[in-house]
């Protein structure tokens, strides 16, 4: 009977041997100012639990362990005296929860209190959820400034962010583990995330809340650049979409604006302006399509234009009906929204 | 292995046994299979169908665990894969677990607290039926690949008018209207039970731990489970004529929906565990041969969750952005629930430390359950503080920890009950060889499958994800959770070939194979129709452990259908009062509901109209009968025809 338990407690000392992987989509390495203090209380959790966890089983063992004495003659029944030492052992125990409970929600508030502290002169971002993409906005000091991507979330290294969160369908969750806890993103309310990045690097954040048919394809790409960098793509995504100098690209410029494509997708400086679907002007920056669902390398975005439902199947992007011609000069104007 | 082998306590003279089987008796063929009212008939149906159920979620689990053992495998597409998790989580709540919990009581409270039958066995009959029929409604869905794709919890606006097109989510919803009148039916039933029509002297300081779990448990089901009721019904009403519940854009409110959800289903969660920590209190006491240590306490932790259940559910609404102030209360009440538990758990492994124990098979169930069910529950205190909720909020964290809670501590004692009270179910005894096997299996099957998921939960891994890619990483410990899955699997099949075997060619078992101390154990396993010859009289917490011979008191009428009542807390007898005769009308009054239920999900109308045959089919099972005593007036003055 003790196996069992030793096999559990080697499988909780590989769980700690591994809390120190790195990831770009894991709580056990922050990198951010409250996922950093989420990890505190998780870990001061991880051992208090632990503390307990361990005393049941030694209990547990020890009570097995005296099965080995003479059977009983006869069962023992109604009020039994116990041996004196059970009755204060429970009354140790329970006071014991107690003492463990009081540190525990204690640490927990004044931790949660923290989350809510924000460095001066935070930036302002708005995420909105749709089935299943994110449209990420940034907000400028003039409206030309308001600035518009999707799938994508670049942060200042070591200011503070406000995120807006609004959903336009149904609820899903604003999470990047390695920055901070989740939101959920819910119709008709506006809820609110601070992130303070503390070191530079590539993360990764996903719908968390179960949105429907591709709720497992809602993922957004998250860099936390140094922030003269991030001035610098700031600068770039205000940009217009220069026109394209190449004959192939033109064409693709053509056909994008006069298929569907052109229905649902954006790209500043052209005449695509519609805002059902992502905004297109600056898809080269992105290191992923289709929220995640693929890198974006030309092979990848031919494939996903050509065949969406076979990538994501449900997705709202229809399937347009492209000549192969069309569909790599639409692939070549694409590739030169840098 | 049998202890106490040979003629029960309690056994009556051929002449007096033969009248009151006569009296007690269902008849015969298929009329006698839909007109039953026997508590012990209708228990046994309700936990095969559960066990049913249980094989099919099962196998919807093995499905999505073979789906997500490789990164970006193909084998089920989006759309059957969210059917799949639905439906899994549907049946293992709505269709397995609650029902299976009140089944048990049906079978086992009436001989626990030594009565010839249940209160209200009509009304029991009907809960069964029901029961049975939302279950083939929602497997003919899933057949039809319309089987709600929501998710069990099924949230607004997800399952509304607007993202869910078709009937799925109109599906699920009258799927928990039927279910929680059938747990409501039982739970009346059950609690009615326990409260009036315990044996004389079975004081409420005297009642076996696994009734008293189940009398809290059927008040938490009254009370919790008409807000579900009203959760669905609103879905169900904006699906279909247009109401603006949950629909934000018309002033409804999303967040209406998850607080009347998770008001229903915290307590939910307590109702199915519930039962679970009686099932090992028994279980316990009788294979360490010593009453449990405890008992006020025990009794105590039950009632304090009980109360707790009920001022929990926002810890599973963290993330939606609540004022944090007030989500801070539900953090220290969330974790208050640790006192009572730990409790529990305190005295369990004392009266194994102050006791004999034996390692039967039910007995390993239960170092099974205590090992698991505290990790889980260790995990729940990790859940309730707002900060690191939101980090693990929603994903393969918490399916671990739940699975943990669920399976480590409601299946694993039922399992183990299951085993522990076959013998008295059916007369015969499961094999101890291929129960060990089993219990192996599945202990070690359920850990490698479970915990990994607390891994890659930690990494990042969302619930509900029908694939992820494979540079994540999270493929390796997704693999080891699939090979775990099989390997329960595994040990659930042997330990229900072992029941089918033992069931048929198993040795006989004797009224008490274990030497427990309760009234079950006082009649003849399987126990007569009428369940105890004379009633038994209780002196002690464990009457058949007092060392003398069980006192019994005569008199009840063996004419008629007669049971006795008595006080609520003392337990003396009050009154003798009828039991009614087979019906027919459960079984056509739940064919008439049925129409009307699923009658509605196509037009609203039907509301209306079915309610028209359901109301004659009630008129036609309450329609007065001649009162109790007059009835053994007549027969005692020979007035033929007088007991229809």
């Amino acid at each position: 009977m003790i196996r069992p338990a030793l096999r559990m407690a080697s499988l909780s000392v590989a769980a700690l041997a591994l809390c120190g992987c790195r990831g770009v989509q894991t709580m056990l390495d922050p990198a951010g100012d409250q996922a950093r203090q989420i990890d505190v209380i998780w870990r001061l959790m991880l051992w208090v639990c632990g503390a307990m966890y361990l005393l049941v089983l030694v209990f547990l063992a020890w009570a097995l362990w005296r099965a080995r004495r003479p059977p009983l003659a006869a069962p023992a029944t109604g009020p039994t005296p116990a041996e004196p030492g059970l009755e204060r052992g429970l009354a140790g125990w329970a006071g014991l929860i107690v003492a463990g409970l009081i540190v525990l929600v204690t640490a927990s508030f004044l931790i949660d209190r923290s989350l809510a502290e924000l460095r001066p002169h935070p930036l302002r971002l708005k995420v909105t959820a749709h089935q299943w993409w994110w449209q990420v906005e940034y907000e400028g000091a003039r409206p030309d400034q308001l600035l518009t991507t999707a799938n994508q979330v670049v942060l200042p290294v070591g200011r503070s962010a406000v995120v807006e969160l609004r959903a336009d369908d149904v609820i899903h969750s604003f999470w990047i583990p390695n920055l901070a806890g989740k939101v959920d993103l819910i119709p008709g309310r506006t809820n609110y995330v601070a992130l303070t990045p503390r070191r530079t690097g590539v993360f990764r954040g996903q719908c968390a809340e179960f949105c429907g048919l591709q709720h497992a394809k809602m993922a957004f790409d998250v860099q936390v650049v140094d922030p003269a960098a991030f001035d610098a793509w700031r600068g770039r995504q205000l940009a217009a979409a220069a026109p394209p100098v190449e004959a192939q690209a033109a064409l693709g410029k053509q056909t994008f604006e006069s298929k569907g494509c052109v229905m649902c997708h954006r790209i500043q400086g052209s005449e695509a302006s519609a805002t059902v679907g992502p905004d297109l002007t600056h898809l080269m920056s992105r290191r992923h399509i289709a929220a995640g669902a693929r890198p974006n390398t030309r092979g990848d975005l031919a494939a996903w234009i050509a065949d969406p439902q076979g990538t994501k199947p449900g997705t709202p992007m229809p399937r347009v009906a492209l000549s192969s011609e069309e569909l790599n000069a639409v692939v070549a104007y694409l590739e030169t929204l840098k | 292995m049998s202890l106490d082998a040979g003629a029960p306590p309690i056994a009556l003279d051929p002449e007096r046994h033969a009248a009151l089987a006569r009296v007690w008796a269902t008849p015969r063929g298929l009329w006698g299979f839909l007109t039953t009212v026997d508590a012990k008939e209708i228990g046994k149906r309700y936990i095969v169908t559960g066990l049913v159920f249980f094989v099919l979620g099962g196998l919807l689990a093995a499905a999505m665990r073979t789906q997500l053992a490789r990164p970006e495998s193909g084998l089920i597409d989006p759309d059957r894969y969210n059917q799949i998790f639905s439906m899994h989580g549907t049946t293992m709540m709505f269709l397995f677990a609650v029902p299976i919990m009140e089944a048990m009581a049906v079978y086992l409270t009436p001989l626990m607290v030594g009565a010839r039958t249940m209160a209200f066995p009509r009304l029991n009959a009907f809960s069964y039926w029901i029961y049975l029929a939302g279950g083939v409604m929602l497997y003919a869905a899933f057949v039809l690949n319309i089987a709600p794709e929501a998710g069990w919890t099924a949230y607004a606006p997800l399952s509304g008018p607007q993202f869910s097109a078709g009937k799925r989510s109109d599906i699920w919803a009258q799927l928990i209207t039927f279910t929680e009148v059938a747990g409501l039916a039982a739970a009346v039933s059950i609690a009615a039970t326990i409260l009036k029509m315990r044996a004389p002297g079975m004081t409420l300081a005297r009642v076996p731990l696994f009734a008293w779990s189940m009398l809290i448990t059927s008040f938490m089901v009254i009370v919790a489970m008409p807000a579900v009721m009203l959760a669905s019904s609103f879905l169900i009403s904006d699906r279909l004529i247009g109401t603006h519940f949950y629909n934000a854009a018309e002033g409804g409110s999303p967040l209406l929906y998850q607080h009347l959800f998770w008001f229903f289903g915290h307590p939910e969660v307590y109702i199915i565990f519930l039962p679970g920590l009686g099932m090992v209190s028994e279980i316990t006491a009788t294979f360490c041969r010593r009453s449990v240590f405890g008992y006020p306490v025990m009794v105590l932790a039950l009632l304090t969750t009980g109360f707790l259940a009920f001022g929990l559910w926002v810890h599973h609404m963290f993330a939606t952005g609540l004022p944090r102030l007030g989500d801070s209360f539900y953090t220290a009440a969330s974790m208050t629930i640790a006192l009572p538990a730990g409790v529990q758990i305190f005295c369990w492994i004392a009266t194994m430390w102050d006791g004999r124990p034996r390692f039967g098979t039910p007995m390993l169930y239960v170092v099974g359950f205590i090992v698991t069910f505290v990790l889980g529950g260790l995990s729940g205190v990790m859940l309730a503080s707002v900060p690191l909720d939101t980090q693990v909020h929603d994903t393969y964290f918490v399916v671990a920890h739940f699975h943990y809670v669920l399976i480590g501590g409601a299946v694993f004692p039922l399992l183990g009950a299951i085993h522990y009270w076959f013998p008295k179910i059916t007369g015969r005894l499961p094999s101890e060889l291929a129960g060990r096997w089993a219990f192996a299996l599945i202990f070690s099957g359920f850990n490698l499958a479970f915990f990994p998921m607390h891994l890659v939960g930690l990494w990042g891994m969302p619930r509900r994800v029908y694939t992820y890619s494979a540079e994540m990483g999270w493929g390796g410990m997704n693999l080891l959770s699939t090979a775990g899955a099989y390997v329960l699997a595994a040990g659930v099949a042997v330990y229900l070939l072992n029941l089918i075997v033992a069931a048929r060619r198993g040795p006989a078992a004797g009224p008490n194979p274990w030497g427990g101390g309760g009234l079950e154990w006082a009649t003849s396993s399987p126990p007569p129709v009428y369940n105890f010859g004379m009633t038994p009289v209780v002196e002690g917490r464990e009457p058949l452990w007092l060392g003398e011979e069980l006192p019994v008191l005569d008199g009840l009428d063996e004419r008629t259908r007669e049971v006795l009542l008595t006080s609520v807390s003392q337990a003396k007898p009050t009154s003798r009062e009828g039991s009614p005769d087979p019906s027919i009308w459960p079984f056509v009054t739940t064919l008439a509901t049925s129409v009307l239920f699923v009658g509605s999900i196509f037009d609203e109308w039907w509301v209306v109209w079915g309610s028209l045959p359901v109301t004659a089919c009630v008129i036609a099972w309450f329609w007065p009968k001649p009162s109790h005593s007059r009835q053994v007036k007549r027969r005692d003055s020979g007035i033929p025809g007088a007991i229809a």
